[in-house]
């Protein structure tokens, strides 16, 4: 087996849905000759023709609103936003457009397209290239939200997001494009929607999804050298979201952590954290703690390490799942005595 | 009704690109990469020799002082963009976007903008910053990482740098508005604004909606775009069929195509379009007919994407090296002088060096500040807790 990186995989995944579907088009900023500034389109132009990957003018709102048009016309396109915060001129298409023809047109028109995102930090990027934008889209019925935390999976995902009757949010933690890892890429029509158990624990449940789901393996990694058992789920799929898996873990370990890069305001991790409890409280031994980003604007590179929820956060939210009887002072912030 | 192909299929060889419909997209691309020209309507007061030459609308008297002025701009903003580049070679910077090429149109729009006018930058514009008495020091911590930009940009008169894509043209109509609102517009004394952006940005939106309000409230606003003939890999025949000054007229204000690497004509056709401004006669659209020298920025491999021979003849266009060859031939400055703009450029540069090495890292708490005006109890809750638990690491922070 070689060692595949994300980024290559996810060029492997477009290389063969446009050999499969000759209805799917790829295009973007940057993404023909020079094949994406992260290199993900690299190649296909040169394959392909400039018919079925290409530059676009320099105008978001145009790409995904041209996409809306070309998938009602029975094209596939797969496009790209150069970065997150880039892809905030397009929200209104996104929002109002193809978030709902399906639901406006009680289901006669469906426009099926893959919007891909790189995003969240972690590489010391300026402002404006960091942005955990996952939230805006979760929070948009209509649209389905993946993100990939391995190479597999990336291939996987993003093979089924493209096949996928709906249009999907495809969240691509830059930060793991140049993480490799010793797999074939295979893709089996797994329909989206599937949590996965990264590591199997019995002491508590870190929930991870993107960029946080290595931060998450590390700090699992290190609890047990101080003989905690932690079981990692990653998410995958934030929309749709997979209820029994999370239910089942948290059920089994009683205790649970959510880890995102993402300001923690209201960020998805609220919706994971209340869904456990909804469903787990019975089984639940200390409440349900998030670990995210601050609620801040996104910070100057420098100061991202410190932003960002690393693997001391995470550790120091598991010290607080009560294993010992201590109440957890934190939580009489804002309390009067 | 054409079809698709027609649009990209050659027409014959001599049809006139005016008379046609529509040009093709080869009729386009010789227009736009005759770049020795850049079409008979290019202003230059500057050939690419070092020769002063005269135009009927936009000439100006240059006095020799004002000439080695401009010279000693160009040069010491370029030597701070190459010590910033080497800067970030070398790990002291992030990233750093370079000017090289665009010194001409920059400097000349600078230099004529009044101290009470205020500018709105892309990303690239160092050489407006130097004008605007905005340092290259105080540009490195953005791109060092320490600060999203240093400077009050009211105070200034120059709003911080813009990444996102055209966005700074429609902020800055409306502070032109603003301008015409307050009556700060109407005779020598006038204000203006002047806003910068690439060619890759005039297919945004915003842009469009800015020239759109701009001319509906006749803002006092010259919209200065500098076609760099790239946008990152993008040439610019990805952007526009036609010339882009020639997009004014569709919105109902002048267009001027200048020569970006002559400048004279940049700050010629600048001051004219100003004083428009300040007369209530805005916008106006400038188009710097230019070239990014180097890569999009230090993270960008341009010969991924662009020939070395377009590259070579542009150096042949020099923005520097003509207003050298004019000054030295017209015997306005000696050898002397060169070398002392030369030492001032180096010892700018050394200083910079200095600067940058000991940008002290900023405080953690620092993040937490200026998100709203007063504290947010949440978020101050959330500080105080986070500093806590920092200090409770060995030696501080990680
Ligand atoms: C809204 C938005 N989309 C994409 C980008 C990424 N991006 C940065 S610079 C650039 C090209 C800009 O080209 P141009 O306007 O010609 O300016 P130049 O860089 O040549 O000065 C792109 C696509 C961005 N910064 N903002
Ligand atoms: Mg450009």
């Amino acid at each position: 087996m070689a060692a595949t990186s994300m980024a290559q995989a996810l060029n492997a995944a477009l290389r063969d849905a446009l050999s499969e579907n000759e209805r799917v088009l790829v295009f973007g900023e940057d993404v023909g000759q020079l094949g994406g500034v992260f290199r993900i389109t690299d190649g296909l132009t040169a394959q392909f023709g400039e018919q079925r990957c290409f530059d676009t003018p320099l105008a978001e709102a145009g790409i995904v609103g041209y996409a809306v048009g070309l998938a009602m016309g029975g094209f596939l396109p797969v496009v790209e936003m150069q970065f997150d915060a880039f892809a905030y001129p397009a929200f209104e298409q996104i929002a109002s457009h193809v978030a709902k023809i399906r639901n406006r047109t009680r289901g006669a028109l469906s426009i099926p397209m893959v919007i891909r995102v790189p995003y969240a930090g972690g590489i010391g990027g300026v402002e404006h290239h960091c942005d955990s934008s996952e939230v805006y889209y979760v929070a948009t019925p209509g649209l389905k939200v993946v993100t990939p935390a391995t190479p597999a999976d990336a291939y996987t995902l993003l093979r089924a997001a493209i096949d996928d009757p709906d249009p999907v949010v495809f969240m691509e933690p830059k930060k793991l494009y140049w993480s490799k890892e010793d797999t074939e890429l295979r893709y089996d029509s797994e329909p989206l929607g599937r949590a996965a158990i990264r590591r199997s624990g019995k002491d508590a449940t870190l929930i991870a999804y993107g960029p946080s789901v290595p931060v998450a393996m590390q700090a699992a990694k290190v609890a047990a050298e101080d003989g905690l058992d932690l079981e990692v789920v990653d998410l995958r799929s934030l929309v749709p979201f997979d209820d029994e898996t999370v239910t089942a873990s948290v059920r089994r370990t009683g205790r649970c952590v959510v880890v995102q890069e993402a300001q923690g305001f209201a960020g998805f991790g609220a919706e994971v954290a209340a869904r456990v409890q909804e469903r787990c409280f019975h089984s639940l031994s200390a409440p349900v703690i998030r670990v995210g980003g601050f609620d801040i604007p996104y910070p100057p590179p420098m100061l991202e390490h410190s932003h960002l929820p690393g693997v001391d956060r995470v550790l120091d939210a598991v010290d607080r799942l009560q294993f010992s009887d201590e109440p957890d002072g934190r939580y009489l912030t804002g309390v009067r005595a | 009704m054409s079809s698709p192909e027609r649009w990209t299929q050659p027409q014959p060889a001599g049809t006139p690109a005016a008379t046609a419909a529509r040009p093709t997209s080869e009729q386009v691309i010789a227009g736009l990469r005759a770049t020795s020209e850049g079409g008979p309507e290019l202003v230059q007061l500057l050939t690419p020799e070092g020769e002063r030459v005269h135009h009927p609308e936009f000439d100006v008297d240059f006095s020799d002082e004002e000439l080695r002025g401009l010279y000693r701009d160009m040069v010491l903003v370029r030597r701070a963009d190459r010590e910033a580049n080497a800067l970030q070679r070398q790990g002291q910077l992030g990233l750093w976007v370079p000017l090289l090429g665009q010194e001409a149109a920059q400097i000349g729009a600078g230099r004529a903008l009044r101290p009470e006018d205020m500018a709105f930058p892309g990303y690239r514009e160092h050489g407006v910053a130097w004008c605007r008495g905005i340092s290259p020091k105080d540009i490195m911590g953005m791109w060092r990482g320490t600060d999203h930009g240093s400077w009050d940009p009211v105070e200034r008169r120059f709003h911080l740098y813009t990444i996102v894509i055209g966005n700074q043209c429609l902020n800055a109509t409306g502070y032109a508005m603003g301008q015409r609102f307050e009556g700060k517009v109407g005779d020598d004394n006038g204000e203006a604004t002047m806003v910068f952006f690439g060619d890759g940005a005039t297919s945004q939106g915003d842009v469009h909606e800015a020239f759109v309000w701009a001319s509906v409230y006749d803002a006092p606003l010259v919209f200065f775009c500098q076609n760099n003939q790239w946008a990152i890999s993008e040439p610019t025949e990805r952007q526009t069929r036609l010339p882009l000054y020639q997009r004014a007229r569709g919105y109902g204000f002048p267009g001027i195509r200048v020569d970006g690497n002559d400048v004279l004509a940049s700050l010629a056709v600048s001051r004219w379009a100003l004083e428009e401004c300040r007369h209530g006669n805005g916008p106006v659209l400038i188009e710097a007919f230019t070239y990014r020298m180097d890569a999009h920025t230090t993270s960008d491999d341009a010969t991924r994407y662009r020939h070395s021979d377009e590259l070579e003849a542009w150096k042949l266009k020099d923005p520097i090296e003509r207003v050298r060859v004019h000054l030295s031939r017209n015997g306005i400055a000696d050898h002397d002088w060169f070398d002392a703009v030369q030492a001032e450029a180096d010892e700018l540069a050394a200083e910079l060096r200095e600067h940058v090495y000991n940008l002290p890292d900023p405080p953690t708490e620092r993040m937490f500040d200026h998100v709203y005006a007063e504290a947010n109890p949440v978020l101050a809750a959330q500080r105080d807790e986070f500093l806590s638990y920092m200090s409770t690491f060995a030696g501080g922070e990680h």
